[in-house]
């Protein structure tokens, strides 16, 4: 009986996200307060009730409930209890009930949290909210039912895919989902403005702290899952311009620039139409990502068994919601006034030529994901795009984009003395320039490729740093300040990272018997043998390597190869040993004859940078929400 | 209303027409290279006799199927029994390429669900397979008198395919 509940639940949700979504909107347009009131408590009820949905799903996987087809398809009476847990959003169904168990999260954050706001805009953006999680529960209820029942119950399950048997990725998917969903809010807020033909800067001042927080989302969510492809895969590498990769990136992008345009909009009136627009892009970039996971229309590692009814399903409502966004778009837009004046020096022209930087470079991104299926439609035959095309479009445009994070920060509002700027930058220009000769011979070989990259990350690093030390003479900076400079930082940290692993990384594929050693990066490993182990829920041969560094022994490092009782593909399970300046990776391949194993080995400098440099970015992100001007908010909203 | 906002909306129309061609198009299916091209020659051991070796070269005249197959593909134990209704057919040889398998598994395999294959080559090492541009086990192909490759599966044979495809195909052939 309990799934049924479930069942019932999601249909209860979606007549009640029917009225959350129609009539808090008519009541705003008609100026109905006896509609308007409406908005918040179905915006309670809604989410008690996607509490319950999404807590009797968990359920039915924690008591192993095989007669729900859902369950019998990803879990298993031998899959541990916190990959059972992982397993609820381990398919396409559970995966989009976590999608709008999330959305309704934000909807009643936004609810309780915007009691200062005016009542209007409230209602608007809840029925906004409401109109997108009722499309999203029909899909679920045509075509994606989690709580579908199998008459008779199957004996067991087929267990989750090994690949996603792993911590990361349990938190992965919540993650990334919190941040795809969380730039609902900013699009509600700016389609709320539109239909009110109120586009001015409180929009923008309520819209940011909302964004930035879907921002750390995303970020973490997209760091997460590149950090489980790295151990997970086997392969070694942290990003593969993968379409599904590629659809949380792009998001990404577009919701960095949206950060930076809400400063303008908020701080200068200015840039209003076009922060709108990107507002709606981001969102809809999140909707597409999902259509293009979700319908199978772009091949990919990712790619899950398909019906065409929901890519269809799926189509037609990203249609709507996007095609209707930017029709009230063209309608209304035009009319919103411009914002102060301000010259080609100053602080507004920098966030925009930033902003025009990173949109170009997620629509190059774009292009690349959808270019076969571009191709594929015009019949012009059947292509992959791979990862040279994606680094030679993609890295070019990040090149100007460091060099404006450098000087943005010190410009000011409306005009700046550049001439003064520069002055003041020489110093880091120069530490810039020596990184970028330095460090490529300290490691050992120079290319301009890298000196390039040591350059990029230190011109960033340099001038963040003086103008911290600047403001801290000052004054005390505000943490929203703190929090930019932080992201900034974290995006050099980032780009370190990146340049160390691409420049210096030695990767060995080697035969290797026990006893036998291999070196790289200046150290030694050695095979002491392979045994089989056996898990909860497979069994695996294990081989021990000793890691030792001038003949000391530092670690003892256990790859594995598994195979999972249920699947007969057989899992790599690579092992290594995290430092601070390099990581030491190995992965066990097949057996060879003669009790030889394939052995790969890389030695990764600075590779935990990459995922150091995003999580600095979310602190940055953090501490810009925590800022007093937001947290006078709060605190009346408390009161 | 100005033009130039309505360049997004123009945009996205595009956008969704080409997705919408885009979900009727199936980005598994790549044409093989090989269509038209005469079958890589190789020899390996028989499965059931490890003795013998098999060589296509022994079924030149012939019109005959290859079907790439192996004890550990989830997907191949779905197409079998399709495999047995072509082998009861008889309408020409059938030959399995045993890829990447283990000799025992592959042996049981056949023992508990049926041998549809005239007899198995054995590709342990896959080293065959990549001759043939395997990357979805199973794969099906058809072979000419001449050892041409007419037609290629990538993934499970279906009924359909089969009466649709294979079996016309089949025919016509064994007429030239």
């Amino acid at each position: 009986m309990i799934p049924e509940f479930g069942h019932y639940a999601l249909i209860l949700a979606l007549c009640i996200s029917v009225i959350q979504g129609i009539l808090p909107l008519l009541g705003a347009h008609y100026g109905r307060r006896e509609w308007l009131v409406l908005a918040r408590p179905a915006a309670q009820v809604l989410f008690l009730l996607l509490a319950i949905a999404f807590g009797i799903l968990a359920w039915s996987f924690y008591v192993n409930d095989f007669s729900v087809l859902y369950v019998a398809e990803h879990s298993n009476s031998q899959l541990p209890v916190i990959y059972r847990l992982g397993a609820v959003w381990g398919g396409h169904e559970g995966s989009l009930l976590l999608w709008i168990f999330l959305l309704s999260t934000w909807t009643i954050l936004v609810a309780q949290l915007s009691k200062a706001l005016d009542e209007f805009m409230v209602a608007r953006v809840i029925g906004v909210l409401g109109l997108v999680t009722s499309g999203l529960l029909l899909f679920v209820l045509t075509t994606s039912n989690p709580f579908e029942r199998l008459l008779p119950a199957a004996q067991d399950g087929r267990s989750l895919n090994p690949l996603l048997q792993d911590p990361g990725l349990v938190f992965h998917p919540p993650m990334l989902y919190m941040g795809y969903v969380g730039f609902s809010v900013a699009f509600a807020f700016a389609i709320a403005s539109l239909l009110s033909g109120r586009l001015d800067a409180a929009w923008a001042r309520w819209s940011r702290p909302w964004t930035t927080a879907a921002w750390v989302f995303l970020t973490l969510g997209i760091a997460l899952g590149s950090w489980w492809a790295y151990y997970e895969l086997g392969w070694g590498g942290w990003w593969f311009w993968d379409p599904v990769e590629n659809a949380s990136f792009i998001p990404w992008l577009v919701g960095t620039a949206l950060l930076h345009s809400l400063a303008v909009t908020e701080k200068r009136g200015g840039f209003k139409s076009w922060t709108v627009l990107l507002a709606i892009t981001a969102f809809s970039l999140s909707l597409l990502g999902t259509f293009l996971v979700r319908s199978g229309v772009l091949t990919s590692v990712h790619a899950f068994a398909t019906d065409p009814r929901r890519g269809i399903f799926i189509l037609i409502f990203l249609s709507l919601v996007v095609g209707s966004s930017l029709t009230l778009y063209a309608w209304r837009a035009p009319k919103s006034s411009l914002g102060g004046k301000f010259s080609l020096s100053s602080r507004e022209a920098f966030i925009l030529l930033g902003n025009v930087f990173l949109v170009v470079s997620a629509g190059s991104v774009l292009l690349g994901t959808l270019y076969p299926l571009l191709i594929d439609a015009l019949h012009l035959g059947k292509i992959s795009v791979g990862p040279p095309y994606f680094n030679s479009v993609f890295v070019p445009i990040m090149v100007p984009l460091l060099v404006l994070m450098g000087i943005g920060p010190w410009t000011n509002w409306k005009n700046t003395n550049l001439v003064l700027v520069i002055k003041r930058l020489w110093l880091a220009g120069l530490v810039a320039v020596i990184a970028g000769v330095l460090i490529p011979l300290i490691m050992g070989q120079f290319t301009w490729l890298a000196g390039l990259g040591f350059l990029l990350a230190f011109w960033v690093i340099a001038s963040g740093c003086m103008q911290i030390v600047r403001q801290a003479k000052a004054g005390k900076p505000t943490r929203s300040f703190i929090g930019m400079q932080i992201a900034h930082l974290g995006i050099a940290i980032f780009v370190i990272g990146v340049t160390m692993v691409g420049a210096y990384q030695e990767e060995k594929d080697v035969r290797m018997l026990a006893g036998e050693s291999v070196t790289v990066g200046g150290y030694q490993i050695q095979l002491q043998g392979v045994d089989p182990v056996v898990g909860p829920n497979y069994q695996a041969m294990r081989g021990s390597f000793l890691l030792s560094k001038d003949g000391v022994a530092q670690a003892t490092l256990y790859p594995e190869k598994r195979s999972y009782f249920s699947s007969t593909m057989p899992m790599t399970e690579a092992a290594i040993n995290v430092g601070l300046t390099r990581d030491i990776y190995v992965s066990l391949g097949e057996e060879l004859d003669d009790k030889a194993w394939a052995v790969r080995v890389y030695y990764k400098p600075f590779v935990d940078w990459i995922w150091g440099g995003c999580l600095l970015m979310a602190l940055g992100g953090v501490l810009a929400i925590s800022d007093k001007r937001y947290r006078i908010k709060l605190k009346r909203v408390g009161s | 209303m100005k033009l130039k906002f309505l360049i997004p909306l123009l945009l996205f129309v595009i956008l969704v027409g080409f997705l919408a061609i885009g979900l009727n198009r199936d980005p598994h299916e790549v044409p093989s290279p090989l269509i038209g091209k005469p079958a890589p020659a190789f020899e390996v051991p028989q499965l059931e006799q490890s003795n013998k070796n098999f060589s296509p070269e022994s079924l030149k005249g012939q019109v005959w199927i290859l079907n790439v197959w192996a004890s550990w593909c989830v997907a191949c134990r779905e197409e079998h029994p399709i495999l047995l209704e072509l082998s009861k057919a008889q309408i020409a040889p059938l030959i399995g390429l045993d890829y990447k398998d283990q000799r025992d598994n592959a042996l049981a395999m056949l023992a508990r669900q049926g041998n549809p294959y005239t007899l198995s080559a054995f590709d342990g090492n896959g080293r065959v397979g990549i001759n043939y541009g395997v990357y979805g086990v199973p794969e099906t192909y058809v072979i000419d008198k001449a050892g041409i490759i007419r037609f290629k599966q990538i993934g499970p044979i279906t009924t359909e395919i089969l009466n649709q495809k294979i079996y016309p195909l089949i025919n016509e052939l064994k007429k030239s």
